[in-house]
């Protein structure tokens, strides 16, 4: 049976519209050779872990430049455990003060990239942190 | 005929490129070129040398000219800069209307010259502080404004009358747009007297910047509305900000930049002249654009300065304007945001003033500096204050304004200018082919062209080809920490407590006629703005409002292409 392939959600919570981050590491996750979903813009928190569970992903990227990070992220997370699915991996990035890492490091985030990261560094890290559910 | 050189001047220059040639062919060997490609942030390929060869085939009178003269590449000013400078306008928006307001009187104190609106993201997408869809986002990236409550601190001892204010609002631009009406008329101002810009360009929109409410067709009609209120009632209001700004944003060349702006104004002028039956020279006057200044120095020159002359062609070759400020491409800057990096902000103000400085050169009305912040947060008031600064510097130190359009005749400057006005001609022409900028915008086009380009950027940006200081190249490893402004979790409390209570003390009865007529309005192609105006005096709040256009015409998913 040919192995099963990681799928990978890109997801844009809240009203926030700066999507060329999410669709540029969207085309590079499918590069990678994973499987990608990308969501668009404009998702409830709701939508996302709805769509996520539904989906069958292993990880959750989320995007958010506008500053709601900190409501948005932790509820993505926290709607994931809801519907069993706490074993999907949740990353996220945007413009996130340092201040906020440990928050949302403790709601559940398992890494934070920021402005400058590679598209390298966003692979590696999953390719060495992820596991894909069972 | 009518060449820019004279046959003897070009038979020398090309003596004497071909003799460089060889030279630079000898010497190669020992020093070559330290990469193989030399290119734009764009990917623009730059030759080494520039020689009048390059632009043996400009025609001075046809295709420069002077400055306030048909085509208008040299400014649409015959003064220039010495006449008046620029807008010094700083967008700025933060927390509530109170904040905002005190934001502006500093800005204003200090010199600024027009007020630019920044508001906050459920503002932007139409929906009210009290709506499940707001949550974590009141205040955070602009003001937030539910009802005209608002809008009239927002405003507070703003002289109405004496300033002109730029709102950068899109789906509900008609709503913002019936406040800043209704706040003039209660503090008695006439409509004939107030000035300002709405941004009210959708079809950047689905191209680019994702805010949206209801499908481009309609959208395209309300903006049709506006322009012809504006025409009949507000003639000092430039309804539409045809913006390529956040087109390059989102990771665009810089001619995609020019060619999808251009040609979403020429999609705005159509709808206007057929769907109203206006003259377009009644309207066209009013019309006004919005451009990025990115690090690309002499390329954003270019874009600038090649976006007066095809916008002064189209009007006069494709619409018939007969008015030459129809001719006239106006237009606001803003320099780039994706151009700041996190790491070592300082060396942000560096870049805002070199992208600045191009703007000025490439001849821009009015002006916004970034802030060397802008990348991590909404600017505090201390980096506001250096960005403006800039400003005023390149205004009044550095003697750029001297003299108009300096660049001109530059072999470089002109062969630039010329090859981004060809190859924005040849994207106009395939969107023309495609049946204009909806079709295109339904079949992906534009949005997947610039996915393109983001995407062979960062790639680049990956593998060391282009450089960002700080990012992939002369990296410090201890950051400089910057003190950042807070919006406070506060002022989302307090504003909905404000929304609540001016939804107790209206008219509810007044509301809901106002909205059922708007909604009647919709249906029948009625003008929306008379009704907009009424609804907000009665204190409907903007989501109320932008409800019964999600109603009438429905709403627009984000397809997700990458």
């Amino acid at each position: 049976m040919p192995e099963r392939r990681i799928r990978i959600m890109v997801a844009k919570p809240g009203l926030d519209g700066h999507d060329r981050g999410a669709r540029i590491l969207a085309r590079a996750f499918r590069d990678a050779g994973y499987e990608v979903i990308y969501t668009g813009c404009h998702q409830t928190p709701e939508q996302i872990a709805a769509a996520a569970v539904q989906e069958d992903v292993d990880l959750v990227g989320l995007s958010c430049l506008s500053g709601a990070h900190g409501y948005l992220f932790p509820r993505v997370v926290e709607l994931l455990k809801e519907k069993g699915a706490e074993d999907i991996t949740v990353i996220g990035g945007g413009i996130i003060p340092d201040q906020d890492f440990q928050r949302l490091y403790d709601a559940g985030i398992k890494a934070i990239f920021t402005p400058g990261a590679t598209l390298d560094s966003i692979l590696d890290w999953i390719k060495n942190n992820l596991k894909p559910r069972e | 005929m009518g060449s820019y050189f004279s046959d003897d001047t070009l038979k020398k220059s090309q003596e004497l490129t071909k003799k460089w040639e060889d030279e630079v062919a000898h010497s190669a060997v020992q020093s070559p070129d330290q990469k193989s490609r030399w290119s734009t942030v764009s990917d623009l390929e730059i030759k080494r040398l520039y020689t009048p060869e390059d632009i043996e085939d400009t025609d001075f009178a046809r295709d420069i000219g002077a400055p306030g003269e048909f085509p208008y590449l040299r400014g649409n000013q015959p003064t220039g800069y010495r006449g008046r400078y620029w807008t010094f306008r700083m967008f700025a928006g933060m927390g509530s209307a109170a904040d905002t307001n005190a934001r502006w009187h500093m800005l204003l104190r200090e010199g600024q010259t027009g007020l630019s609106t920044a508001f906050d993201f459920p503002t932007l997408m139409g929906y009210d502080t009290d709506s499940a869809n707001a949550r974590g986002e009141c205040g955070r990236c602009g003001v937030a404004i539910d009802t005209l409550d608002d809008f009239l601190t927002l405003v507070d001892k703003i002289p109405l009358d004496k300033v002109t204010t730029s709102m950068t609002i899109n789906p509900p631009a008609s709503v913002l747009w019936a406040m800043y009406c209704a706040a003039a008329d209660k503090r008695g101002v006439p409509l004939s007297k107030i000035g300002g810009t709405i941004q009210n360009d959708m079809l950047k929109e689905f191209i680019a910047q994702k805010t949206f409410m209801c499908p481009p067709e309609p959208s395209v009609r309300i903006i049709s509305d506006t322009v012809e209120f504006g025409t009949k009632y507000v003639p000092k209001w430039n309804t539409i900000s045809i913006s390529g700004y956040h087109i390059r944003e989102a990771g665009s060349t810089a001619v995609q930049e020019l060619a999808f702006t251009l040609r979403d104004g020429i999609e705005y002028v159509e709808d206007v002249i057929q769907r109203k039956g206006l003259d377009v020279d009644a309207f066209a006057p009013r019309l006004s654009f919005f451009f990025n200044s990115h690090i690309d120095f002499f390329e954003e020159i270019c874009k600038m300065r090649a976006a007066r002359r095809i916008w002064a062609h189209v009007m006069k070759e494709r619409f018939h304007a007969k008015n030459p400020r129809s001719w006239w491409l106006r237009f606001h800057t803003q320099t780039a945001g994706c151009s700041l990096t996190a790491q070592q902000p300082y060396n942000n103000v560096v870049r805002t003033a070199i992208e600045a400085l191009a703007g000025v050169l490439g001849g821009t009305q009015s002006l916004h500096t970034n802030s060397l912040d802008e990348v991590l947060a909404l600017p505090s008031e201390h980096a506001v204050q250096i960005a403006l600064r800039t400003q005023q510097i390149i205004a009044e130190e550095t003697g750029v304004a001297n003299t108009i359009d300096p660049l001109a005749g530059s072999y470089f400057i002109e062969s630039l200018t010329n090859k981004m006005e060809e190859e924005a001609w040849k994207y106009i022409a395939k969107i023309d082919e495609m049946g204009g900028m909806i079709a295109a915008i339904d079949k992906g086009f534009p949005q997947l062209e610039i996915a393109d380009a983001a995407y062979r950027f960062q790639q680049q940006i990956d593998h060391n080809e282009k450089v960002m200081v700080g990012v992939n190249k002369y990296v410090t490893s201890e950051e400089q920490p910057i003190p950042l402004l807070q919006i406070d979790e506060k002022v989302g409390k307090e504003q909905l407590k404000r929304l609540a209570d001016v939804k107790r003390r209206r008219d509810s009865r007044a509301v809901s006629t106002d909205l059922g007529d708007l909604k009647n309005a919709c249906k029948t192609g009625k003008n929306v703005m008379p009704y907009c105006i009424q609804a907000v005096k009665d204190m409907a709040s903007l989501q109320e409002i932008c409800d019964v256009y999600r109603e009438v015409f429905g709403e627009y998913r984000d397809p997700g292409l990458f």
